[in-house]
C-alpha cells in the first residue's frame, strides 16, 4: 500500500527554486535511501515533508495515506506518524529530556485518540529504549540535547523515534558527525525499529551509512529532482563512480 | 494543588477570556462608604476594634499621604486613579462570630475551592510532580490564612501552630491580641512615610497576615495566605508582617486572584519582614490578579511595597515571585542587609501578555559587613505588553566584603512587546564585589519547529520552552507552588502567538 | 533677542550674565534666533540635577552650582602658553587644529598641511557667513539635554570639517582644546561630516596650559558618518585637576557605515562624556569603548546611549574604570532597540576596579528592547584587585607595584585593544601608563 506519494513537487526559498518537479512513491514497510551531492535538495525535501516554515511550495503535492500533508500543521503531521530525525537537533535549556519526551508522547497519543501513559508505564518504556541506546539516566535528566555530544544527540533522536512509534521515519544525515562506534549504535537502534508497519527514508551523502542500514531502494537526487532510482546496488555504483555522472543528467 | 487541575478545567469551560479565576462570588458584603477621608480611616479602625494608638498611627499616615504625589518614574502608563471612587473597606457580612471553618459562608469556601486552595485542613497533597530528580515528596501541611476583599476569613491549623509557639493570625487580631509585638515591628521596615502607595496602605489597610516565630523554632509547616478581591470598585490594602526571631525559620506562601471586571481595581499592599540573628524567612508569591481583557480593559493595578530587614547577624531573607497577573505591576521586593553576614535573595519570573505592564525588580541594600545577595530575574514579554526589570544593588561605605550576583534574562514572544532592563549598581567601597549580567532573546524558530515536529502544539511548545527558561526560579518555589506556577505560566501565555 | 534678555532678567544672576554674553557671540541671519531659542530651553530646565534620570549620578547643580563667565579672547601670551601645552599631547603624524579658550587659533594649527580632500572651516566663519546660513541650524542642533542647549546658545567657536564622497584622510585629525584661563568657561562646538564612503580619524584632546585652573569646558561634537563611511573618534580629557569638562557627542551612522568611538578621562575634577549614537542605516556597526582613570576627587561620568533605529546593526561596547583615592566613577549605558530594528546584535560590558576604600563606582547599564529577533546583552562588575592574582604574581617574583601594574594594565587593556589604529592605541596606552606610573 502506498504510504507517501510525492507528485511533481516544486519548492522555493527566498524565490530561489530548490526542488524542481520531484516525484517519489514509498510503500509501507520499505526502506528508501535518498542520496545526492550537497545542495541537491535532500534536506529541503525532508523539511518540507515535516512542514518546516520558511519554504514555499509552488507546485505539486504530497499525499500521506492519501491525505494532503501540505495542508497540515507540523504537529498534526507528527501525530499522523511523520517523524523527522534532525541533522542538527536543537538544544532546549531548562526542559529536561524526560519532561520533553513525556509531553510530546502524550500530545501525540492524545491526537491519536489514545489515553496518556501512566508514569510507571512511561518510565518503563523510556528506560527500556534508553538502555538499548546507551542513554544514561543522567542524560534524561539534562535539558534536551544541552551539553550532548554529536553522537548523544543522534541517539536521542533514535530514542524519540522508538518512543513515538511513527509510521514514516525520515532520517536526515543521521550519520553526520558520528564516529564509527557511534554510527554502529545508532544504526542498530534504527534497524531494531524496522517493521512492516514502518517506512524509512534515509537521507545521506555518503554510502557508508547504507552498509549499516541496508535500503530496499536507492534514489539519486540532483538539482532538485530524483534523477535515478534503483535497488541497493545503485549505492555501490555511486560509491565507485561518484555523483558527477548525474550532475549533467539533471 | 488538589483542586488546581479541576479548577482550571472548570474555569476553562466558563471563561471566554484567558483569565481562569475571573468568576465572581455572590455574597452579601459590608462596605465602608465610597471615597477616602479621615472618616474612612476611623471607620476601618472602628470596624476592627482597634486600640487608640493604631488609629493615631493610621491618621498620621493619612495626613502625610495627603501631602505626597503619585510616583511617575516607573515605566508604566495608566489612567489616573480616582482615589475617591474606591471602596476602602468591604467585608463579607458575618452571620455571627465564627468558631470553626465550617461556619464560613459556603459561597466563600466554594470560591477558595475553585481557586484550588486547601482551606479545609487538607494535609495530604496529591498529584504534585516530584521535583526534578527528586523522590516523591513526603506529605506536607500548609496553614492558610485567606483574605477575602478586606478581611481575613479563615486561618487554618491554628492549634498545631500554637503548640509550636508560632503566632499566625489576621493582623487585625494581632493588633488586639499581641499589641506589644505589632507596635514593636509595624512600620519599622516600611515606614508610614516610605512611598505614596505604602503610606496609603498604612492609613487604610484592613487586614492581612501576622506571623511571629519565636526564637529557635522551625515553623512546622508552610504558612500561606490567599488574597482575593471580589467586590466591585474595591481596593485591597492588605498588610503583612512577619517576624522571625533569633534562630527561627519560616516559609510563607502568598497567592492572589480577582474576578474579571471592566474597571481597574487598586491593590496597594505592604509586606514587612524582619529576621533577627540567625533567622530565615522564605517568602514566595504567585500573583495572578486579573490582567484585563484582550483589549486591555480592566485589570488590577498592583502597587506593592515588599521589604525585608535582615536585622540580625547571619540572617537571611529570600523572595521568590511568579508574577503573571495584573494590568499594572509596580513591585520591588527588597532586602536591607543590615546584620553582618546576612544574605538576601530575589528570584523572579514576570510574565506579561496582552496589554499588561510590569515594572518589577528588587533592591539589595548592603549595610552590614560580609553581606551577600543574589538576584535571578526572568522576564517574559508577549502580546503588546511591556516588561521592565528595575533593580538596585548598593553597598555602603561600611559594608565591607559585600557581594552580589545578578542575572536578568528576558524573552520576547512576538514583535509588539518590549523587554527592558534597568539595573543600578552602586559600590561605595572597594571590597564590594558586584557582578551583573543581562540577556535578551527570543524563542528560536528552530526550537519551535523541533517541538512541533515531535507533536506538540505551538502553545504547548511555548509553555514548555518558557518553563525551561524560567526553571532556575521555579526550582526555588516550594513544591506545591511550583506545579501550580508551571501551569499558570502556560495559561498566561495563551494567545501570545498566531 | 531683546525679549530674551528681558525674560532672562527675571531669572537668576547667572542667567542674566549668560544672556548678556549672547551679544558678543558670532552669528548672522538666523543664528541669534537659534541661540535665543536654545537659551530659553536651557533656562526652562536649568542645570541638570540628580532627579533627572540621565543625570542621576552627576548632579551638576550640586557639583558646580553655577556657570562661570565666558573666557576672554586669548591674547598673545595665552596663545604662547597654549602652544607649549599643545605640543606635549600631539599625536604622531596628526593634522593639528587648536582651539584656545574656545576660540580657533589658526596660528597654532597645521592649516598649511591639509590634504585636498579635507575641508576645514572655523565655526565662527560658518555662523557669520550668511551664505552658509542653512548650516547654522544643523551645526547648532540641540536635544532635550540642557547642557547641549546651553552649548548651542553659547558656543564661541569650533571646527566644521567635511570630507567628500569616497575620500580617505590618511593622517589623523587632532583637535586640541586648550584652556589657559582661571574661573572662566569655554563653549565649543564642532561639526564633522563624512560623505558616502569617506574615511577619517578624529582625535579630540582636552588639556590645560600651565597655570590654568578652575575652568569649565562645555563641548559638543555633531558628526554624520554617511553610507559606507568609516569614522574613528577618540576623545581624551586631561584637564587641570580642578577643572570641569562636559562633552557631548551626537553621532549618526549611515548604511553599512562604521563608527569606532573611544573616550578616556585621566584628570580633572568633574568630567562627563555623553555620547548619543544613532545607528540609522542598515548594516551599520558601532564599536564604543573607553577607559576612565580616576584619582583624587575626580568624578568621571561616561554616559552612552545607542539607538538601534533600523534592522541589522551591530554595537559592541567595553568600558573600564580604575578608581583610586576618593574618586567616583559613573557609567551609564543605554541600548535602545526600536520595534523595527530586527536582527540587532548589541553587547555592553562595563567594569570598575576600585583601588581605595573611599573609591566609588556607579554602573547603570540599560536595555530597552522592542524587537524580538535580537541578541542583546550587558554585563557590569565592580570590585577590588583580586588578591589571589596579586599574590600569584608576587610568588613569581614581581614586586607588589609591578604586580598591580600588570593587572591594571591588563584590565584597561581589554578596552584599549579595541582601538583599531596602531599609533592611536600606542598613544592611549602611553597616556594610561603615565597615569599608572604617577599613581603607584
Amino acid at each position: 500500500m502506498t504510504l507517501l506519494e510525492i507528485q511533481d513537487l516544486h519548492v522555493g526559498v527566498d524565490s530561489r527554486e530548490i526542488i524542481r518537479g520531484l516525484d517519489l512513491m514509498v510503500n509501507a514497510g520499505e526502506v528508501h535511501a535518498i542520496m545526492g551531492p550537497n545542495g541537491s535538495g535532500k534536506s529541503t525535501l525532508s523539511h518540507v515533508i515535516a512542514g518546516k516554515p520558511g519554504y514555499e511550495v509552488t507546485g505539486g503535492q504530497i499525499l500521506f495515506r492519501g491525505e494532503d500533508l501540505l495542508e497540515m500543521e507540523p504537529n498534526e503531521r507528527a501525530a499522523k506518524g511523520v517523524f523527522l530525525a534532525f541533522q542538527y537537533p536543537v538544544e532546549i535549556p531548562g526542559v529536561t529530556t524526560m519532561n520533553f519526551l513525556r509531553t510530546a508522547l502524550n500530545a501525540q497519543r492524545k491526537a491519536r485518540g489514545r489515553g496518556e501513559l501512566s508514569t510507571p508505564e512511561f518510565l518503563k518504556k523510556v528506560r527500556e529504549v534508553a538502555g538499548s541506546l546507551n542513554i544514561t539516566r543522567d542524560m534524561l535528566k539534562r535539558g534536551v540535547n544541552v551539553g550532548f555530544s554529536g553522537g548523544e544527540k543522534k541517539r536521542n533522536e533514535v530514542l524519540q523515534m522508538a518512543l513515538f512509534e511513527p509510521s514514516l521515519c525520515i532520517l536526515d544525515e543521521i550519520d553526520s558527525g558520528l564516529d564509527i562506534d557511534a554510527l554502529r549504535i545508532v544504526a542498530s537502534g534504527i534497524n531494531g525499529l524496522r517493521s512492516p508497519e514502518r517506512t524509512m527514508i534515509v537521507i545521506t551523502h555518503y554510502q557508508r551509512l547504507l552498509h549499516y542500514i541496508v535500503p530496499d531502494y536507492v534514489h539519486v537526487m540532483s538539482k532538485g529532482r530524483v534523477v535515478k532510482s534503483g535497488g541497493k546496488e545503485l549505492a555501490l555504483e555511486l560509491e565507485a563512480c561518484g555523483y558527477a555522472q548525474f550532475e549533467t543528467a539533471a | 494543588m488538589v483542586a488546581v487541575q479541576e479548577t482550571v478545567e472548570h474555569v476553562r469551560r466558563i471563561d471566554v477570556d484567558q483569565y481562569r479565576y475571573g468568576f465572581e462570588t455572590l455574597i452579601e458584603s459590608d462596605k465602608a462608604p465610597k471615597g477616602l477621608s479621615e472618616d474612612t480611616v476611623r471607620f476601618i479602625s472602628a470596624k476592627k476594634n482597634e486600640p487608640a494608638w493604631m488609629l493615631e498611627w493610621r491618621l498620621e499616615a493619612y495626613r502625610r499621604w495627603l501631602t505626597m504625589t503619585e510616583p511617575t518614574w516607573a515605566r508604566v502608563d495608566y489612567r489616573k486613579i480616582d482615589y475617591q471612587d474606591i471602596y476602602y473597606y468591604a467585608a463579607p457580612k458575618p452571620k455571627k462570630t465564627l468558631s470553626s471553618i465550617d461556619e464560613i459562608d459556603p459561597e466563600i469556601l466554594k470560591t477558595y475551592e475553585k481557586l484550588g486552595i486547601p482551606l479545609r485542613e487538607v494535609a495530604i497533597l496529591e498529584g504534585v510532580e516530584p521535583p526534578p530528580g527528586g523522590e516523591q515528596a513526603p506529605n506536607r501541611k500548609i496553614a492558610v490564612d485567606a483574605v477575602f476583599d478586606s478581611v481575613s476569613v479563615a486561618t487554618t491549623f491554628q492549634k498545631e501552630l500554637k503548640a509550636a509557639g508560632v503566632i499566625f493570625m489576621p493582623i487585625s487580631e494581632a493588633i488586639r491580641e499581641h499589641p506589644e509585638l505589632v507596635q514593636k515591628y509595624l512600620g519599622t521596615v516600611v515606614p508610614t512615610s516610605d512611598n505614596y502607595f505604602a503610606t496609603l496602605n498604612s492609613a487604610v489597610f484592613s487586614d492581612g497576615s501576622f506571623v511571629y516565630v519565636p526564637p529557635g523554632v522551625r515553623c512546622p509547616m508552610e504558612l500561606s495566605t490567599y488574597f482575593r478581591i471580589n467586590e466591585r470598585n474595591t481596593g485591597q490594602f492588605e498588610r503583612t508582617l512577619i517576624i522571625a526571631d533569633k534562630g527561627s525559620y519560616v516559609s510563607y506562601l502568598e497567592g492572589c486572584t480577582a474576578p474579571q471586571r471592566d474597571e481597574n481595581q487598586l491593590h496597594a499592599a505592604v509586606v514587612e519582614l524582619v529576621t533577627l540573628d540567625d533567622a530565615e524567612i522564605k517568602y514566595s508569591t504567585v500573583q495572578n490578579w486579573y490582567p484585563g481583557n484582550s483589549e486591555g480593559k480592566g485589570g488590577i493595578y498592583n502597587f506593592v511595597t515588599k521589604r525585608g530587614d535582615c536585622r540580625g547577624k547571619n540572617s537571611k531573607i529570600s523572595w521568590t515571585q511568579v508574577e503573571t497577573g495584573s494590568a499594572i505591576t509596580w513591585k520591588y521586593p527588597s532586602c536591607i542587609l543590615r546584620g553582618d553576614n546576612s544574605s538576601g535573595e530575589f528570584y523572579s519570573i514576570a510574565i506579561s501578555n496582552g496589554f499588561q505592564q510590569v515594572d518589577s525588580g528588587t533592591k539589595m541594600i548592603h549595610l552590614g559587613k560580609n553581606t551577600s545577595s543574589r538576584i535571578i530575574s526572568k522576564g517574559i514579554a508577549a502580546g503588546k505588553s511591556q516588561n521592565t526589570y528595575r533593580g538596585l544593588v548598593s553597598a555602603h561605605r561600611k559594608a565591607t566584603g559585600a557581594r552580589n550576583y545578578t542575572a536578568c534574562d528576558s524573552l520576547l514572544i512576538g514583535d509588539k512587546c518590549g523587554a527592558h532592563t534597568v539595573p543600578y549598581v552602586e559600590a561605595k567601597n572597594s571590597s564590594a564585589t558586584f557582578e551583573h549580567e543581562a540577556t535578551t532573546s527570543k524563542i528560536s524558530e528552530d526550537v519551535l519547529f523541533y517541538c512541533l515536529q515531535r507533536g506538540l502544539s505551538e502553545q504547548q511548545a511555548i509553555g514548555l520552552v518558557v518553563n525551561g527558561f524560567a526553571k532556575d526560579v521555579l526550582q526555588k518555589l516550594p513544591m506545591e507552588f511550583a506545579a501550580e506556577a508551571q501551569k499558570l505560566i502556560s495559561i498566561s501565555l495563551e494567545g501570545s502567538v498566531g | 533677542m531683546k525679549q530674551v534678555l528681558a525674560k532672562a532678567d527675571a531669572g537668576s544672576a547667572t542667567s542674566n550674565f549668560l544672556a548678556a554674553a549672547l551679544e558678543r557671540l558670532p552669528g548672522a541671519g538666523l543664528v541669534p534666533h537659534i541661540r535665543a531659542r536654545a537659551f530659553e530651553a536651557y533656562e526652562r530646565a536649568g542645570l541638570p540635577h540628580r532627579r533627572m534620570e540621565a543625570w542621576r549620578y552627576t548632579d551638576l547643580r550640586a557639583l558646580i552650582s553655577e556657570v562661570l563667565p565666558l573666557a576672554p579672547r586669548p591674547d598673545a601670551a595665552a596663545l604662547a602658553r597654549a602652544k607649549a601645552s599643545a605640543r606635549r599631547v600631539a599625536v604622531d603624524q596628526a593634522v593639528k587644529l587648536v582651539l584656545v579658550d574656545g576660540i580657533f587659533a589658526p596660528e597654532l594649527s597645521d592649516l598649511g598641511e591639509l590634504e585636498n580632500e579635507l575641508h576645514v572651516q572655523s565655526l565662527r566663519e560658518v555662523l557669520e557667513n550668511s551664505a552658509t546660513g542653512a548650516m547654522a541650524g544643523l551645526v547648532l542642533s540641540t536635544t532635550d539635554d540642557a547642557v547641549i542647549s546651553l552649548n548651542a546658545a553659547m558656543a564661541s567657536d569650533g571646527l566644521v570639517i567635511s570630507i567628500a564622497e569616497g575620500n580617505t584622510i590618511r593622517r589623523p585629525i587632532q583637535i586640541v582644546q586648550v584652556a589657559t584661563g582661571s574661573s572662566v568657561s569655554a563653549f565649543t562646538r564642532s561639526y564633522l561630516q563624512l560623505d558616502k564612503g569617506a574615511h577619517a580619524t578624529v582625535v579630540q584632546s582636552f588639556i590645560s596650559a600651565e597655570g590654568a585652573s578652575g575652568y569649565q569646558a562645555n563641548d559638543v561634537l555633531i558628526a554624520l558618518a554617511g553610507d559606507e563611511a568609516s569614522l574613528s573618534h577618540l576623545r581624551i580629557a586631561a584637564d587641570a585637576a580642578d577643572a570641569v569638562n562636559i562633552s557631548s557627542g551626537i553621532i549618526a551612522v549611515g548604511t553599512r557605515a562604521k563608527l569606532d568611538l573611544f573616550s578616556m578621562t585621566c584628570s580633572g575634577s568633574i568630567n562627563r562624556y555623553q555620547g548619543f549614537v544613532t545607528l540609522g542605516g542598515e548594516g551599520s556597526k558601532l564599536s564604543a569603548n573607553g577607559v576612565n582613570l580616576i584619582k583624587d576627587k575626580l568624578h568621571a561620568d561616561t554616559t552612552i546611549v545607542v539607538d538601534h533605529a533600523v534592522p541589522h546593526c551591530t554595537s559592541r561596547q567595553k568600558f573600564r574604570a580604575v578608581v583610586d583615592d576618593c574618586g567616583r566613577s559613573v557609567f551609564q549605558g543605554r541600548i535602545v532597540v526600536r520595534p523595527v530594528a530586527q536582527k540587532t546584535v548589541a553587547s555592553l560590558s562595563t567594569r570598575a576596579l576600585l583601588l581605595s576604600d573611599q573609591a566609588e563606582a556607579d554602573n547603570k547599564p540599560e536595555l530597552e528592547i522592542s524587537a524580538d529577533n535580537v541578541t542583546c546583552s550587558h554585563g557590569a562588575t565592580s570590585g577590588a584587585l583580586d588578591g589571589n592574582l596579586v599574590f600569584y604574581l608576587r610568588a613569581r617574583g614581581l614586586s607588589d607595584k609591578d604586580a598591580q601594574m600588570l593587572l591594571i594594565k591588563a584590565f584597561i587593556g581589554e578596552s584599549i585593544e579595541e582601538i583599531f589604529a596602531d599609533n592611536l592605541r600606542d598613544f592611549v596606552t602611553a597616556q594610561a601608563e603615565h597615569w599608572l606610573q604617577e599613581r603607584l
